[in-house]
């Protein structure tokens, strides 16, 4: 399948997704579950899509844990998203120097 | 109005050196899934979100059905729905529907974060100002990452593959620790993840992904409900 389509599908599907409350909702959500589903959902997804993914993300099972363990370190301390996602990076270029 | 696209864009500033950043990662990711660097900017200058791109490549490198990218995009992205609805309820007069359908386009994480903590109403340029920087970052560093990709050592560029996951766990990990909900809901998540990756091997990926992500979400929905959805939004 050309990938012109799964980019016009991805696209359109994303679009709507933002435009449509935008454009058109004018009530709030008031169901208390619906809106705790509503939060979860991100961390549920970025959870799901980092692990196990991340050990496999560097070609090195052992340079990708080091990131990890990093990230998770650096993020307990609430640092900055971008310090982090570095942070992560830079450790596991460095682990990948020692073995 | 021309002072409060400046302001937007002033304010959109900060946005866009962190999309720098981590959409170089995004542009390497595409690359080495084979995707060219001019479609794996297109992609970033249409979708303009991280998690969602990245799956899709992820899905586009697979091979999956059309089915499965929808669905996937939907349960990635249903978060902006959300944002999208708690911003729609702070726009200025001048948010006409045209306005509106322009400026949806750039809801992200980050642009909802910095807009909702504004005081006045949102007006179009405004958004506009914050949109357009970000964006310029958030295809410039795909283009550079996919371009450069192919140049850096590859010690550097397979590291590189972590910026994205990095920042992932950066979102999550800080709320875990406020909210026994979210934590949780990660964990619940990461187990459902690994099942399928390591026992329930025939389910593709990008469904996998959804079963976790409404799974975990609706007994997280269930068993801890928030008092205020909106509160624990970044």
């Amino acid at each position: 399948m050309s990938v012109a389509i799964y980019v016009a599908v991805m696209s359109g599907v994303t679009y709507l997704i933002r435009m449509v409350p935008f454009t058109f909702f004018r009530k709030k959500i008031t169901s208390k579950f619906w809106l705790s589903f509503l939060h979860y959902i991100p961390y549920a997804v970025l959870s799901a899509m980092t692990m196990p993914a991340i050990f496999y993300s560097t070609g090195s099972t052992v340079t990708a844990a080091a990131g990890t363990i990093v990230a998770l370190v650096m993020a307990y301390f609430e640092l900055p998203l971008i310090a982090v996602a570095l942070g992560a990076s830079a450790a596991a270029f460095i682990a990948g120097l020692i073995i | 109005m021309k002072k409060d696209f400046v302001r937007g864009m002033s304010h959109g500033v900060p946005i866009m050196l962190g999309y720098l950043s981590v959409s170089f990662g995004f542009g390497i990711m595409a690359v080495s899934n084979g995707l060219s660097a001019l479609c794996a900017s297109l992609i970033s200058l249409t979708n303009v979100t991280s998690a969602g791109q990245a799956a899709g490549v992820d899905i586009i490198a697979a091979g999956g059905t059309l089915l499965e990218m929808v669905l996937v995009q939907i349960t990635i992205n249903l978060r902006y729905s959300l944002m999208a609805l708690s911003l729609s309820q702070k726009l200025d007069k001048k948010f006409t529907t045209p306005h509106r359908l322009a400026a949806s386009y750039g809801i992200t994480d980050e642009i909802f974060a910095v807009c909702a903590a504004q005081e006045a109403p949102l007006t179009p340029a405004y958004m506009y100002g914050m949109i357009f920087v970000a964006v310029l970052g958030w295809v410039s560093g795909t283009a550079m990452g996919a371009a450069a990709g192919q140049l850096l050592p590859a010690a550097v560029s397979s590291a590189m593959g972590l910026v994205l996951y990095g920042m992932f766990i950066a979102i999550v990990i800080p709320p875990c620790k406020k909210e026994k909900g979210v934590l949780a809901v990660s964990l619940a998540a990461v187990v459902i993840s690994l099942l399928f990756k390591y026992v329930f091997t025939a389910v593709s990926g990008g469904f996998a992904m959804i079963i976790c992500a409404v799974a975990a979400s609706l007994a997280g929905a269930w068993l801890f409900p928030v008092k205020d959805a909106q509160e624990g939004k970044e």
